[in-house]
Parts: structure tokens; C-alpha cells; sequence
């Protein structure tokens, strides 16, 4: 495989892991976390100062990383998740903003808006899939147990979720924590995927691209959420040919599936083998009716 | 001991006090009920139990404890459980998820053991399904466990909701005014029913109308309420004959 695909092969998971923690926290949850980039800018920053400065090995650096993001939602959250819908969604793009002024600022630690270059290169097609995977699986099980259900419960009603006994605001503490361990190792591994990092690469832009990929994919279905980092990483990539233009089919094509389709391409439907079951029958029934 | 007791229980949203020093006390199994004109309190009395609102004065005692003013899903896991007027199901759950979310003292797998298939969760949410299935078969939904609870009719909601209260196992059902929006029928039925899991889940019932006539075969005991005060109580026959309810509900008479 050329060394151009595997890049994008690269970038899907490392989009992915991003994605995995939103779609849990905004999709499953019903916490709009517009920030998503601060996370992956602490996880990035976190990892390759210890790399770089420290040469602590690599794998142990990226999960300091998501340590120390996953540490940033509980300081974040502690104030900022008792807000209601809108202001919480606020209070998240502010954070990310605040950590890119300081990543801007700390010019010692971060090298300031010129960035940080040469940052050895390890994150692999393995590494990052195998990440990927045991990602998901991780989320999936979540999802599906009676901590999932209790997230799903308060994003559908809260107060109803509080008089079944559902502690909401621990929920939302551990689906935030969750969501910025899954942004830091992304960050982290985008990091040392490029080899060059710098405080634009984790502007509101990002954020809006990893949320946009939730809403595409449907937001209460974590099938959605891997079909859509698969298709949004690589369209922009394979439309290259066509220059200026691609963005704005990539738009088009977000906007065309907003409006025919407001829950997503995928709504809730999850590719398991009873579902597929299902959908084969529905198939079966509808074309031997004719 | 009573099981609950509310002592003087007041609640101002502003220049308006919703309820005016409210006390009262419920014996473990009884049935009981507050019925007043629309806007008299009774919700806000069921609010302030629930933690959903802190009291502006006044104490309210659980089993002994107090848990005036503390987080609503701490009361609920101490064995309060309620419904709402305005039904708030989990919509776009399925119909034995509703239930299954609420019962949670049959699973206790921790945060950790939700990221991984252990034999313990396994044991749990095996014991979680089997528990929300009988409970939708004693409230006849067990045939439309799968769909969604939006798509159930208004009557079916209010069942589910009663059923994922039940999951609870709480010691005290609230219910905020079962038979809203039901026919004269439904309403039967409905009384029926919840005489029914009164008597076989040992519960202790609190349930707030503004109907009379449909408390008035069901609870052993009647609060009247209006303007946040207790106007009368006794057994449904003394507060049928009462002079001050039959004001506060019909108005006084022109001279």
C-alpha cells in the first residue's frame, strides 16, 4: 500500500478516537462539547514536550497525555457542567480558545504560534488502528451497559433521570473525562504523526470538524460515528483533484444530509449481527413482494 | 415512625407562597391522597419532597432521616419514587429500557466494569432483564417492550411510567395526578391498578388529584389543600361533607 493511503488510513483512526469520545458525550449523553480541539491540543502539547524534552518513551508520554486531558475535564467540569445545554456548549468553545492562547503564549514550553517541529514520527498504521479498535470496543461496552443507559436517560430527560436515582452530574463528569482521554490520545498521536505541531492546528475549525462528524454520521449511533470519520477524513483527500472545490462539496454534502436526514445518516441504527439480520429480511420481504 | 413527615412545609417563588407551612404524616402502607383546585400547591408539595425545589422553611423526615432540601436522585435512592402530570418517559428509549435504567438496586457493576464485558455485569444485566420483564408483564407492556415509548398511546405512557417508578422498589410512590387526561373509564381502570400494586408490593402511596370523585373509593385518608393550606382532612366521607372543601371547590354560594 503506498505510503499516501496508509496517511489517510492514519488520520481516519486518529480522527476516530476523537470522534468516539463526542459521540458518546454529544450524541449519547446530550452534552455539545464545541471545544473538542482544546483537548486534542493538551493531549498533543502533553505528549510531545515529554517526548521531545524529556525522551520519555513514546507510548508512556501519549497516555500522560490522556491523563492530564482527562484531568483538564474534571477542572473544566467542575464549574461548567451544572450549566444548562447552551451554556455549557459556550463554555466548552471558550476552553479551547483559552488553551490555544496559552499554548500561544507559553513560548518556552510550546514554541509559542511557530510550534513545536521535528517530533519523531512513531505513530503507526498499527498503532493507531489497534488504538482505534480497542477504542471503540471500550465506548461500545460503555453504550451498552446501565452506566450508558444512565447517560442516554439524562440526555433525554434529566430531571426524570434524578428521580429514578440518577446521579446526572457524575455521569456527565465521567462521559467529559472519557471524551478528553479519547481527544488526548488523538492529539497525542496526531502529534507524532505529522512531526510538527502548532496552537492553528487546534482551532475552532477543528473542533467543528469532529462535531460535524457526529452530526453526519447520526448522533446516537456509534456505527455513524466511524462511517462518518471514515468518510469526511478521506473525501477532502480523494476529491484532491479537484482543487478549490472540494471543501465546498464536502460542505454540500453536510448540508444535503442535514436536511434530508436530521438524525444523521445513521439515526440510532448500530451494525450488530441481529440488526443486520433484521435489515436483510426487510430486504428479503420487500423485493419478493413484488 | 411514620414513614413520612413533613412538618411545616413553605415555599415562596417570589411574593407567592406556593405552600403555606404544609405538614402531614404518612404510616408505612397506607393510601393516601391531596386533592385541591388546580394551582393549589400540590405539585410543589411532591417537588419539595423530591428535592426538586428547596423548602423555604420547614422539615421533611424519611424513615426517620431527614432529607429536607437534599439531591432529588439521593431521595430517590433512599425509596422515593414518583411519576409526573405531564408524563416524562424516556422517549426515545425503548419501553423496557425505561424500566430497566430505573432499576438500580439489581445492578451494582461499577464505571469500570462498564468499559468491559466482565461475568459479574454479565450476572447483573441478566438479573436487570429478566426483572424488567416481569414488571412489564404485570402492567401488560410486555409485547411492546422493543418499541420506542414515544410511540406507545397516552394511556400505555402513563402505565410505563408507573412501571419505571416501581422499578425502583421504592417504600413511598408519589403519583402527580394519574388519571390526567384519562376518560371516566380509563380513570377506573387506573384506580383499579394502582389498588392493585398497593397491596402487592407493600407500598405506601401518596397521590395527588384535583378530581375528587376519583380519590374518593381508593384512599384511606384525604388532604385538602387550597392556596398551600391544608383546608380539611379525614376519610373521604368527612371531607366529601366538608363545608370549607365543598367552598374552595364549588366557590360560595351568591347571596
Amino acid at each position: 500500500m503506498s505510503q499516501y493511503y496508509v496517511g489517510i488510513l492514519i488520520l481516519i483512526c486518529i480522527n476516530l478516537l476523537a470522534v468516539l469520545g463526542l459521540s458518546l458525550m454529544t450524541g449519547f449523553t446530550g452534552l455539545f462539547n464545541f471545544g473538542q480541539a482544546g483537548f486534542l491540543a493538551v493531549g498533543a502539547y502533553t505528549a510531545t514536550i515529554l517526548t521531545t524534552q524529556y525522551s520519555v518513551p513514546f507510548l508512556l508520554a501519549l497516555a500522560a497525555g490522556m491523563v492530564v486531558s482527562a484531568l483538564t475535564s474534571f477542572v473544566i467540569g467542575y464549574p461548567t457542567l451544572r450549566l444548562k445545554g447552551d451554556y455549557f456548549a459556550i463554555a466548552t468553545l471558550g476552553f479551547a480558545e483559552v488553551v490555544r492562547l496559552l499554548v500561544e503564549n507559553l513560548e518556552k514550553l510550546t514554541g509559542g504560534s511557530r510550534g513545536i517541529p521535528r517530533i519523531p514520527t512513531n505513530t503507526s498504521l498499527p498503532l493507531a488502528l489497534g488504538a482505534s479498535i480497542i477504542a471503540l470496543w471500550l465506548v461500545a461496552n460503555y453504550v451498552n451497559s446501565r452506566h450508558g443507559r444512565s447517560c442516554v436517560a439524562v440526555r433525554e430527560d434529566e430531571l426524570a433521570a434524578e428521580s429514578i436515582g440518577v446521579d446526572s452530574f457524575r455521569y456527565k463528569q465521567i462521559v467529559f473525562a472519557i471524551n478528553a482521554a479519547l481527544g488526548g490520545l488523538s492529539g497525542g498521536l496526531l502529534a507524532h504523526y505529522v512531526g510538527f505541531i502548532q496552537p492553528s492546528m487546534f482551532s475552532t475549525i477543528k473542533s467543528t470538524e469532529l462535531i460535524v462528524m457526529v452530526i453526519f454520521g447520526g448522533m446516537h449511533s456509534l456505527t455513524g460515528a466511524v462511517f462518518s470519520a471514515i468518510v469526511l477524513t478521506s473525501l477532502p483527500e480523494l476529491l484532491r483533484t479537484a482543487q478549490a472545490w472540494r471543501l465546498v462539496a464536502y460542505g454540500a454534502l453536510v448540508v444535503l444530509i442535514m436536511v434530508a436526514r436530521p438524525e444523521g445518516l445513521m439515526g440510532s441504527w448500530e451494525l450488530t449481527p441481529a440488526n443486520v439480520k433484521a435489515l436483510f429480511n426487510r430486504l428479503r420481504s420487500a423485493l419478493g413482494g413484488e | 415512625m411514620s414513614l413520612l413527615e413533613i412538618r411545616t412545609l413553605t415555599k415562596d417563588f417570589g411574593g407567592v407562597r406556593a405552600v403555606d407551612h404544609f405538614s402531614h404524616q404518612l404510616e408505612k402502607g397506607g393510601l393516601y391522597a391531596i386533592i385541591g383546585p388546580n394551582g393549589a400547591g400540590k405539585t410543589t408539595i411532591f417537588n419539595l419532597v423530591t428535592g426538586i425545589y428547596k423548602p423555604t422553611e420547614g422539615q421533611i423526615f424519611f424513615n426517620g432521616d431527614e432529607i429536607t432540601g437534599q439531591d432529588t436522585y439521593k431521595i430517590a435512592q433512599k425509596g422515593i419514587a414518583r411519576t409526573f402530570q405531564n408524563i416524562r418517559l424516556f422517549s426515545d428509549f425503548s419501553v423496557r429500557d425505561n424500566v430497566r435504567t430505573a432499576c438500580h438496586r439489581y445492578a451494582t457493576y461499577s464505571v469500570w466494569e462498564g468499559l468491559f464485558p466482565t461475568p459479574r455485569r454479565a450476572r447483573e444485566e441478566k438479573e436487570l432483564a429478566e426483572r424488567s420483564s416481569r414488571l412489564l408483564d404485570l402492567v401488560d407492556l410486555k409485547d411492546r417492550a422493543e418499541e420506542l415509548s414515544k410511540n406507545l398511546p397516552y394511556g400505555h405512557q402513563r402505565r410505563l411510567e408507573i412501571a419505571r417508578a416501581l422499578a425502583q422498589e421504592p417504600a413511598l410512590l408519589l403519583l402527580d395526578e394519574p388519571a390526567a387526561g384519562m376518560n371516566p373509564d380509563e380513570t377506573v381502570d387506573l384506580m383499579d391498578f394502582i389498588e392493585e400494586i398497593h397491596e402487592t408490593f407493600d407500598l405506601t402511596i401518596l397521590l395527588i388529584e384535583h378530581h375528587m370523585e376519583v380519590v374518593m373509593g381508593l384512599a384511606d385518608d384525604i388532604v385538602v389543600i387550597d392556596f398551600g393550606r391544608t383546608i380539611a382532612q379525614g376519610t373521604p366521607e368527612e371531607v366529601q361533607s366538608n363545608p370549607v372543601v365543598i367552598e374552595a371547590y364549588l366557590g360560595t354560594e351568591e347571596g
